[in-house]
This record gives C-alpha cells, sequence and structure tokens, in this order.
C-alpha cells in the first residue's frame, strides 16, 4: 500500500463520506458567503482602500497623459526614468515624457514596472493581475517601483464578484493569480510596519475613466 | 523539530524573569490585539463570518477524502504533481527526492510551519541543498539558529537591537539599528537568493478542490518570489487545508488576516495552478504539491476534530493571557499558545506535552477569538480529563484530588477543617489580612500576597445571615 492509500483508508475510516455526484453539485453551485458591506461607490471606494495601503492613486481621463504623469511621479522621487512595460502598454507615448520604457518582463536590474490589471476589488483596494505570456508577473513583483493602470470600468465590489468574472472570461484561473493590495510590507522587527520587504516599495495605480 | 514540552515549567520561570521578552510580547499586544479589533467591525456581520467559516472547515472535514481526491484530481490535470506523505521523515524523503531529480543545490523558501514540524531544512541540508528562509522574521532566526516563537510573528521575542547586533556579525556589514535601513539590508542580501534558487519551497494557506489551485499569502512578496522565479516550486501543507471552492475561500480570506495581523487583506494573495505555460516567460517548470498527514487524519472521527478547522492565524495565542506572559518558546515544540496546546500533545502524545493542557487559565478568550469557532478551552478540558484517565497527572495533584474528594463526601470533617484552616490563615494574615507566604502557595506569594481569610467559613456567615 501507498502513503496515498494509506492514509486516505485512515481518513475514510473516520468519516461518514459522501458522493462524488454530491461533490460535483456542491462545486457546480459554488455558492457564496455571508456578504460583505454593500458598497455605492465602487470607485471611491476602492480609491480610499487603496490609498489606507499606502498606494498612490492618479485619477485620469485620458490615457496618453500617463506617461507625462508618470514622468512627474518619478523625479519628485528621484526615481529613474526607464522601466519596463506589459507589451499592451508599449503604444503610449513614453518617448514624448523622456521615459525609457521596455515592453518585456522585469529582471532584477529594473527599477520600474508597468502592468494593467485583470480587475480592482473596491472592499479591500485590491488589483487582481493574471499571469500569462504578455502578462509577466515580474513586473509587478521584482521593480522597487510598481505602476499599475486600472480601467475604472474593471472596478468590483468583492473578491466574489472577481472569480465571477474570471469563470466568465476564462473557463480556468492561469498559472497565477496575483490579489496585490500596496507595496510589499514587513513587520517582523518589532511589530512595526515597514514598507518594502522583498517586493515593490511603492505602488502607484492610474486609473482611468471613459 | 525536536519536543522539548517536557521541561514547561522551567521554561516558563526563565521567560518570566526575562524583562527583554516581556517588553517584546507588550507590542503584540497592541499591534495585534488591538489590530484585530479595530478591523473586524469592516465585516458586516463578523459573527455570521465566523459561522459561515467554520461550516466550510467542518463540510470538508466531513468528506475530507473525497475533497482531496478532487483536489489531486484537479491539479493533477493541470500539471501540478501531487504527493502524499504520513510522516515529517516522508516530507523529508519527497523533497530530497524532488531536488535530486531538477539537480537542485539552492533552495529558497517561505515561511511554512509544516516543515517546521518535519525539520526539512536540516534534511535537504544533510543531501547537499542549500535552504535560505526568506520570509524577515524566519531569516533571522535562520541566521540565529533559533526556532520560531509565533506562527505569525516569529522573531517577535527578539528587538532591534538583537538583530542588528546579528546582522552586523553575519552580514559583516556595518550595524545599523533604524528598522528600515535592517529591512532594507535584508532584502539585498536575499534578493540574489531568490534570483539564483534552484527551488522555491511555500507551505500553502489553503488548497482550492475546485480549480487545483495552492492559495499562498504574504506580506513581504516573498512567497510570490519563491513560487515565480526558481524553476521547481514545492508547496507544503496539511491535508486538512483544502477546501471546496473559491467563494469558500474568500470566506476565510476576510477572517485569516484580519484576525492574525489585523489586516483587512494580506498584503499578496496568489492563487497558484500547475506549472508555467509553454509561452510564459515566468513561472516554475515544475510544480509539486505535497499533501502532509504528520499526525492528522488521527484526529478525525474523535473529540478533537474540530481542530483541524484551524487556519493557523495566532489569535488564540495574541489573546492568551499565558502566551502573552511567556511567549512561544515556553510551549517546547513548533505550535504554541493554546492551539499549540491542543496540537502538541495530539501529535508527539500527551505523555511528552503534561504541562500544555493545563498552561490554560480557561478564561475563554481563545475560543470567542477563533475565526473558525474551534471550542479551544473546551478541547483543553477533554484533555485534562484525559490525562486524569490514563493517570498521566503528578502525584501531589493526585492526592490533593483524592483528599478533596474524600472530603467532599464527608461534610462534617469538611466544615471542622475549612473553619480550622481559615482562622489560622486570619491569624497569619495578621493585622494587615495579607499573606507574604504560604507552604505549596509559593507560585503566587513570591509575586504578590495573597489577601487572608476573613476567619470566618461561607457556610458560617450564610447561617448568620438568615438568622438576623
Amino acid at each position: 500500500m501507498s502513503a496515498r492509500e494509506r492514509i486516505l483508508a485512515r481518513i475514510g475510516k473516520s468519516l461518514s463520506g459522501s458522493t462524488p455526484a454530491e461533490i460535483d453539485a456542491y462545486l457546480a453551485a459554488h455558492p457564496r458567503g455571508p456578504a460583505p458591506t454593500q458598497l455605492d461607490n465602487l470607485v471611491a471606494h476602492f480609491k480610499e482602500r487603496a490609498m489606507q495601503l499606502s498606494s498612490d492613486i492618479i485619477e485620469i481621463a485620458d490615457r496618453t497623459t500617463i506617461p507625462a504623469h508618470l514622468a512627474r511621479y518619478l523625479a519628485e522621487r528621484s526615481l529613474p526614468p526607464r522601466g519596463v512595460c506589459w507589451p499592451a502598454f508599449a503604444s503610449l507615448p513614453w518617448g514624448a515624457a523622456n521615459l525609457e520604457i521596455a515592453a518585456r518582463p522585469a529582471n532584477s536590474q529594473d527599477l520600474v514596472g508597468i502592468t494593467g490589471a485583470f480587475c480592482a476589488i473596491a472592499e479591500t483596494g485590491t488589483l487582481m493581475t493574471l499571469s500569462g505570456p504578455e502578462t509577466p508577473p515580474s513586473n509587478s513583483l521584482l521593480p522597487e517601483t510598481h505602476i499599475a493602470i486600472m480601467e475604472t470600468r474593471r472596478i468590483i465590489g468583492s473578491m466574489e464578484d472577481a472569480w465571477d468574472l474570471l469563470r466568465d472570461e476564462y473557463t480556468v484561473p492561469p498559472r497565477a493569480v496575483n490579489f496585490i493590495s500596496g507595496p510589499s510590507r514587513t513587520a517582523d522587527i518589532e511589530q512595526t510596519v515597514t514598507l518594502g520587504a522583498h517586493g515593490p516599495y511603492r505602488v502607484l495605480v492610474f486609473l482611468v475613466s471613459g | 523539530m525536536q519536543v522539548s514540552a517536557i521541561h514547561f515549567k522551567r521554561s516558563v520561570t526563565e521567560k518570566l524573569n526575562d524583562a527583554k521578552l516581556q517588553n517584546a510580547l507588550s507590542r503584540l499586544q497592541t499591534r495585534f490585539v488591538g489590530g484585530r479589533a479595530a478591523v473586524i467591525d469592516e465585516i458586516a456581520d463578523f459573527e455570521a463570518s465566523r459561522t459561515a467559516a467554520a461550516a466550510i472547515r467542518d463540510c470538508v472535514l466531513k468528506n475530507l477524502d473525497q475533497w482531496l481526491l478532487r483536489f489531486e484530481q484537479q491539479a493533477t490535470a493541470r500539471g501540478a504533481t501531487v504527493h502524499w506523505a504520513e510522516s515529517g521523515a516522508d516530507v523529508n524523503r519527497i523533497v530530497a527526492e524532488i531536488a535530486a531529480r531538477h539537480g537542485v543545490r539552492k533552495a529558497a523558501k517561505s515561511k511554512s510551519m509544516v516543515t517546521e514540524e518535519c525539520g526539512l531544512n536540516e534534511a535537504l541540508e544533510a543531501q547537499g541543498v542549500e535552504v535560505v528562509e526568506t520570509d524577515l522574521g524566519e531569516y533571522i532566526l535562520q541566521l540565529a539558529h533559533e526556532a520560531p516563537s509565533h506562527i505569525v510573528a516569529p522573531v517577535v521575542h527578539k528587538n532591534k537591537e538583537d538583530i542588528a547586533d546579528l546582522f552586523a556579525d553575519k552580514h559583516h556589514l556595518p550595524r545599523k539599528t533604524d528598522i528600515a535601513e535592517l529591512c532594507r539590508e535584508a532584502r539585498e542580501i536575499l534578493r540574489p537568493a531568490f534570483l539564483s534558487a534552484d527551488m522555491g519551497i511555500s507551505g500553502a494557506n489553503f488548497l482550492v478542490a475546485e480549480t487545483g489551485s495552492a492559495l499562498i499569502v504574504t506580506n513581504e512578496g516573498n512567497g510570490r518570489l519563491v513560487t515565480t522565479l526558481p524553476r521547481v516550486h514545492v508547496a507544503i501543507t496539511g491535508i486538512e487545508k483544502v477546501v471546496p471552492t473559491l467563494e469558500d475561500v474568500t470566506t476565510l480570506l476576510r477572517l485569516l488576516p484580519r484576525s492574525a495581523t489585523g489586516q483587512s487583506i494580506t498584503n499578496y494573495v496568489s492563487v497558484l495552478t500547475g506549472a508555467k505555460g509553454a509561452d510564459d516567460h515566468d513561472g516554475p517548470e515544475h510544480f509539486h504539491i505535497i499533501l502532509v498527514d504528520n499526525g492528522r487524519s488521527s484526529l478525525l472521527g474523535g473529540e478533537m476534530q474540530s481542530m483541524l478547522r484551524c487556519i493557523r492565524c495566532g489569535a488564540c495565542m495574541n489573546h492568551c493571557p499565558v502566551y502573552q506572559n511567556i511567549g512561544g518558546h515556553a510551549y517546547g515544540w513548533v505550535y504554541p499558545g493554546p492551539m499549540g496546546s491542543i496540537l502538541t500533545p495530539t501529535f508527539v502524545g500527551l505523555e511528552n506535552a503534561p504541562d500544555l493542557p493545563n498552561a490554560s487559565t480557561l478564561c475563554g478568550a481563545c475560543g470567542v477569538v477563533c475565526p473558525v469557532k474551534i471550542p479551544l478551552p473546551d478541547l483543553l478540558r477533554q484533555l485534562r480529563e484525559k490525562q486524569m484517565a490514563r493517570g498521566l497527572k503528578s502525584w501531589q495533584e493526585k492526592i490533593a484530588l483524592k483528599l478533596w474528594s474524600w472530603m467532599a463526601r464527608h461534610p462534617a470533617v469538611y466544615a471542622l477543617s475549612t473553619k480550622i484552616t481559615v482562622r489560622v490563615l486570619k491569624y497569619a494574615g495578621g493585622r494587615e489580612g495579607l499573606l507574604h507566604r504560604l507552604p505549596g502557595a509559593s507560585g503566587w506569594t513570591d509575586g504578590r500576597d495573597l489577601p487572608a481569610p476573613v476567619g470566618k467559613t461561607f457556610r458560617e456567615l450564610y447561617r448568620q445571615g438568615k438568622r438576623s
């Protein structure tokens, strides 16, 4: 007998047991738990929560203004005007704002990483990103500054809403679904929250309306 | 990990007299206890969420074999390899085999309490695999050759001066005492380890049966790094961690960080499914998941089953007046506090941890804060009963209880002896009415005076009251 069979036999002995059909039925229904507080203004709530988690927010109506805003943001913080972005943002006028942005996955030398997001969750001020060839997760992870470009119409209420959206638009989750709520942090030393542990020190979200 | 729970009483005395530790533990209360209280109101109906969370965990435990099989089927379909480990030794052997198969020389590890049960780091190092802990707290402990003293804040027992000394000694860099600078130093030392590791080792906070995914929460981002950069990822977790659906895991995620650190959500929640796709730039080529029993299945169907609901948030220890005063090391194994006082005797034997079920005032705080409603005080009481039934109590306690039960069955003797006792104690208390010392109760009187009785028993006073 293998370890697998022995463990399953031990478990089975102590259980009432239900059939695979019942398991199927539960998975098909995937009922929601108690609903979180209803939010009337998703964008405002997202903003408020994201800022509480130390994310920076810039609201814009026209995505072509992103490079100019970003150039100013980086300059104000004495950060280099260079970075990498997801291919979807390669066509933004970076050069016009004197930014050098390459469309490729980030490596450990890159200091600014630009990504989009699959959606954002108002309840907790969280970005949800999906891994894929065109959406490499390293861009939101390795650089010290993470820039996320988010359309306000993709801000939804809760994580449950996000799963529904994922089931609608994809049949199964990609290799990695990453929920990101602000810059990385640690409180391991004297329970003092310090931003910038192993991931980014800062997260800037561009909220693009319209 | 070696079990030293048998030395509980001796370590308690040590810990109570450790001023630095006492100072460190007080920080835990402000941050975690205060933090939790501040965020639980964000949830519309916190009690309903606790009830729902407990129901989800019970639903899984009732059909654990089916849910595990479904998880295995889904995970395998997505390209992960699922292994089953009966013991800690099994885990170590499986990870060593994976390491050998993929030519692994270096492993970067994010925090996993299950691997502490197994002593995985030592086992891998014996095989010639270098292991680097990357959670800041665990990294500090690895440098200091110490064990975690809290399941969420493993290095709570150290202050920044200790850590500054340790870093200066091990990193050979100028000593820093600013917390942000210490964090940056650790980041810069550890980044190359992430980049050069062949294997990432992580735990999994949950396994999702619906999708075959492993879910990991970390604040530091090290959980993301060890599961993104190395070419092999091994996730190691207990068999009880499986939950049915993404919705179920969401209900639990609303409670886990709030109960653990007073956060509404952990910085990074990663749901990992299968290995890297052909066109993906990052992600592991090989994804292994190890399902660990190591004593867990023996709790099923027994009176301790509800302990398997545990989601390892640490709220029970944060709120425990015993933990708050002695910290985690005194408990003598991987898991401290009330949950540890149940898990340690259950996993390693009641005879090896006789003091732990009694290391509780039964004040009930742990049961009140537990996000999955584990009746921790009841379980502790049941362990005490089991201890009595198996004759695992000290001879002093046995004699005392025998004597008391005999007296309780002889009311006249009881009345006379209590009458004498309260009068003697009143006399001993003197004019102040305080006892500075009492034979057999030095544990109390060493630290404070015991108020002396008023000189009459309750029964005497009751009779008097009736007459007047």
